[in-house]
């Protein structure tokens, strides 16, 4: 599989996906925000970060980089794109994904590790095969605008549409009130698009990818979209 | 001119910080009258800030050399090699004046300053830590300033996208007028990238390469080195303003030039802007430098000569190319979204030389500027304090009598607590190399491209200061060395940050003298040297100044980050072991200022080669995979890290002292308490204890058996014939009982509930 990284100025966690991508064995290149063209990656990752500083609104100034619209037609192909953090801001901007960030209710930037609850089938996603429904995962979350809000009636629909993929929860899986770190709508961590193809969660997987860096959890998610690549972008055992 | 008599009528230098001894010694350099560009150029060069003027002939008395320095003091950052053609460049400064007056510009800039000190230096920037030192939290001033700084960290360092790693903070009411904001950086690169700040080839070309240049932090060098007066604090726009966005893409810039090979000198504009970074690459280049004003790209109109080369406008940098690079250095900032202007070029003569619209404005020896500043040898007297505080006699203080409660109020006390509420908002993660961090003895972080590690921390006792300069300066550098052998590191170099009060205060010199000799034995002894780092002097309100606080910034390195050692106890059944010998040492201690109020005494002793051996024992025994655990003794002594210990694993144990003599006949209070230095707590499997000991032996380490991990309840039995130090009344216990959840409520609790107050 080879991972193309979308890199915005003011990305940061571009190396980091790289890192991981590598460290569980796949390729993974840097594809510039003014390129023009994604050809030749077989999943694409907005990465974590503060594009353009976030002064103005986090991703507000990203979704207008000259890439996001090769992104656009990748994703509409049915193409596994994923947005991590800032990247899952990114895809909330251009419209590849519902909904819009807040601020923390805190008001402070979370780094901690989190516990995360999966939503969704294997299949729903070309990155949750490897995951099952009920699950509790550990990721790192590292945000200051992680509250995720959406108006009912998108909500309703995402809810009935299986889109909300992690959901912030308890050791126990439970979604309590005290395991949301930063005021989500439902403890929402990630959702995905109707096709399932685009992902967007506040969670690192990356962060999460080799037991040396506190656990190999979010490594299932790289495993899963190279095992989708693998089955030509269908579902394969 | 009319405008140079005025000035001399109005004696304007004194108003920059200049005496008037020091404008005559600038006339007699010039052999003239200097202007007022000049002399602005002057005042900031020559300000203690740049200069070191009061410190300079201290600080040659510390130990710089070692086979593994690659680049000693007197750059942008030290660089020691690390192995594998590895080398990790690193250094420590403070924003300390700024933070007083605008607390999150002031602390994000200083961080910003100190990550451009690291990739000046052409590695790429891999962990921070941060060295705070604030006020009680009882007062909301000090709430204030400690929010506005750790939010200002977390913006600036988290943007940037550096993980926020390690550091300390300690609370003490001598801070509250005047907090310490230490930031340290740490990066890594390959040797041969190593780049300087030189400036070299008559007729190469001389580039501002990164943000404009504003109006902001004029005179910021000036007012740091200067006592914080109310009067001070009313000069905000001596503040510089931080933008992260830029540096991250300044810095990608910087490599990506690096890379290419495009540089051959480079210097970041830090404190004095234009005028440091021109006069001191000059001068370490042997050379001259002409610069055009009129190119250096503006963010505001109308500005002076005087303001462009005063100004600290953040995110900006001095280069030299390699010749004929120009246009591929000016693409790769393009690329970036950055500026880059050639706005001079590198002469012959020495002098640095500006001009605004053809004309020579200012015309300065680049020497007389960066290395001549006078060399003040301040006078030092012993204070009266340190004799009668040292006299305090320890054995009249009361027997404890309930130790659970006084271990709880120990952890509980915001100093030695739980600082998860300050590392929770740094992003300690981004970059993927973490391997520990933040809350441990020290952090780790690993080498990309490599198996090995640095193991990285900072370190002072203020309170062993202020009773004893020297020796606590020595326990400083004792206990990061320790901090960092304890993951498995062997301790490699320091760099320090001094921090005292005005040291035209014969009193506050004597304090700076004799922390930077007990400094210097130490580096000595542990075979640490020292590669750069900063003075901080002045910090005081024109009345108090803070207590001595010389900084120690600890890197270690270890072979394979696969063999770091955690500090929290393992698991169930492991072997409790202390390290070390305990002696009745309990003056000066966290245990005698928390739980009976008195910061007095004799500060504990310290016995060099023994802190040298328990390293060489501490990471000899991470290699062979020894031990499970190992956590440093210092603040709140043996209970206290205990108690770390239990908390950081979750799991609790049950220990008896005495069964082989371990308490060395002390007290229970004395035992459980003392601040005795060179000791441990490790854990350790059955099976390898044999092998340990040996160990220990050989390095004549004294290792007692405490007990063994386990249970949800942390229990400390005094046996036999254990405690018969004990004095009367004190017979009342001879068992610490305390529950883990107990422990981790109080230590994780303490900041979270202050904050809220």
């Amino acid at each position: 599989m080879k991972l193309g990284i979308v890199v915005f100025p003011g990305s940061n966690c571009d190396r980091d996906v790289q890192t991981a991508a590598r460290a569980a064995g796949y390729d993974a290149d840097f594809i510039w925000h003014t390129d023009t063209s994604v050809d030749g990656f077989d999943c694409l990752a907005l990465p974590g970060g503060f594009s353009y500083g976030d002064y103005l609104r986090t991703a507000a100034i990203a979704r207008f980089s000259p890439v996001m619209e090769a992104v656009a037609r990748y994703a509409a192909l049915g193409r596994p794109v994923i947005g991590i953090c800032n990247g899952f801001q990114v895809l909330l901007e251009a419209g590849l994904l519902p909904g819009a960030m807040l601020r923390n209710t805190s008001c402070k930037f979370v780094c901690k590790p989190q516990r995360v609850r999966v939503e969704v089938a294997p299949a729903r996603t070309p990155f949750t095969l490897k995951l099952r429904p009920g699950q509790v995962i550990t990721l790192p979350i590292a945000h200051g605008e992680g509250n995720y809000y959406v108006d009912s009636e998108t909500l309703e629909e995402l809810e009935l549409g299986g889109q909300v993929v992690f959901r912030y929860c308890d050791e126990s899986g439970e979604l309590t009130a005290g395991s949301c770190p930063n005021g989500s709508l439902g403890n929402i961590a990630g959702i995905c698009n109707k096709a399932g193809n685009v992902l967007g969660m506040m969670p690192h997987p990356e962060r999460a990818a080799e037991d040396i860096l506190g656990g190999a959890d979010g490594r299932l998610l790289f495993d899963s979209v190279a095992q989708w690549v693998q089955g030509g972008g269908r579902i394969v055992g | 001119m009319s405008d140079e008599l005025s000035m001399k009528e109005d004696r304007v230098w004194q108003t920059m910080g200049l005496s008037d001894e020091e404008y005559e010694r600038i006339r007699e350099l010039l052999g003239r009258d200097p202007n007022y560009v000049e002399l602005g150029m002057f005042s900031v060069m020559w300000s203690e800030h740049c200069s070191y003027k009061n410190t300079r002939a201290v600080l040659r008395g510390l130990p710089t050399q070692g086979p593994q320095v690659l680049q000693g003091p007197g750059e942008n950052a030290g660089i020691v090699d690390v192995g594998d053609g590895l080398a990790v460049v690193f250094k420590i400064e403070s924003h300390n004046h700024p933070s007083a007056v605008e607390p999150y510009q002031g602390a994000a800039t200083g961080v910003g300053g100190i990550i451009r000190d690291i990739f000046t230096m052409g590695a790429r920037p891999i962990a921070s830590l941060d060295s705070l030192w604030l006020g009680d939290l009882s007062s909301p001033r000090a709430r204030r300033l400690f929010s506005g700084i750790v939010a200002g960290i977390s913006g600036y360092g988290n943007a940037v996208g550096i993980p926020t790693v390690g550091g300390q903070t300690v609370f003490h009411a001598s801070y509250e007028s005047n907090p310490l904001v230490n930031a340290m950086c740490v990066g890594v690169m390959r040797h041969e990238d190593i780049k300087r700040g030189a400036a070299t080839g008559i007729g190469n070309s001389v580039m501002v390469i990164g943000s404009t240049t504003g109006r902001d932090g004029i005179h910021g060098a000036t007012f740091a080195s200067a006592d914080l007066t109310d009067e001070a604090i009313e000069r905000k726009s001596a503040v510089q303003v931080g933008d992260p966005f830029r540096e991250k893409l300044l810095l990608e810039a910087c490599l990506e030039l690096v890379a290419r090979g495009c540089v051959l000198g480079i210097q970041d504009m830090g404190a004095a802007g234009l005028t440091c970074s021109s006069c001191e690459m000059a001068s370490r280049g042997g050379t001259g430098m002409i610069i055009d004003l009129d190119r250096v790209p503006r963010r505001e109109t109308g500005m002076t000569p005087y303001e462009v080369m005063l100004s600290e406008s953040q995110e900006r940098m001095l280069l030299v190319p390699v010749p004929g690079r120009e246009k591929e250095v000016r693409e790769v900032l393009v690329k970036w979204g950055l500026e880059a202007v050639v706005v001079g070029e590198v002469t012959a003569d020495g002098m640095v030389t500006l001009t605004e619209g053809g004309a020579v404005v200012a015309q300065v020896p680049a020497k007389a500027l960066a290395d001549d500043a006078p060399v003040y040898h301040r006078e030092s007297s012993k204070p009266e304090y340190v004799e009668r505080l040292a006299a305090f006699d320890t054995t009249g203080v009361p027997a404890c009598t309930d130790p659970g409660g006084a271990l709880l109020r120990l952890i509980g006390s915001p100093s030695v607590a739980s600082k998860r509420w300050i590392w929770e908002q740094y992003d300690h993660q981004v970059g993927a190399g973490t391997v520990i961090g933040p809350g441990s003895d020290a952090a780790v972080v690993r080498l990309p491209g490599s198996k090995r590690g640095v193991a990285l921390s900072t370190d002072c006792n203020s309170r062993y200061c202020y009773l004893n300069p020297r020796l606590g300066a020595a326990h400083a550098v004792a206990e990061g060395a320790r901090n960092v052998a304890c993951t498995g590191a062997r301790p490699l170099a320091v760099t320090n940050c001094q921090n005292f009060g005005n040291p035209y205060k014969p009193e506050v010199f004597w304090q700076f003298r004799e922390a930077i000799a007990g400094m210097s034995e130490a580096c000595r002894a542990l075979g640490t040297p020292v590669t750069g780092g900063n003075v901080s002097l002045a910090n005081e309100d024109g009345e108090t100044a803070i207590r001595p606080t010389p900084v120690i910034g600890m890197v270690g390195v270890m072979d394979d980050v696969e063999l770091r050692v955690p500090m929290g106890f393992a698991a169930e059944g492991d072997i409790v072991m202390v390290l070390g010998a305990t002696r009745d040492e309990i003056g000066a201690s966290e245990y005698l200022a928390v739980v009976h109020g008195v910061e007095a005494g004799q500060v504990p002793a310290l016995d060099l080669e023994a802190e040298g051996r328990l390293c060489r024992l501490l990471a000899t025994a991470a290699r062979d995979g020894l031990v499970r655990s190992a956590h440093d003794i210092s603040e709140g002594g043996l209970a206290v890290a205990l108690a770390e210990c239990a908390i950081a694993g979750s799991i609790g144990a049950t220990l008896r002292i005495g069964s082989d003599g371990g308490d060395g006949g002390l007290a229970p209070d004395r035992f459980l308490f003392s601040e005795s230095a060179a000791r441990a707590v490790v854990t350790l499997e059955q099976s390898r204890l044999d092998e340990f000991l040996a160990l220990a032996a050989g390095l004549s380490v004294p290792a007692t058996t405490l007990g063994r991990v386990g249970g949800d309840r942390l229990c400390v039995e005094f046996v036999g014939a254990a405690g018969t130090g004990m004095r009367a009344g004190a017979g009342a216990w001879r068992r610490l009982d305390v529950g883990v959840d107990a422990l981790r409520a109080a230590y994780e609790e303490a900041i979270p509930c202050a904050m809220q107050g």
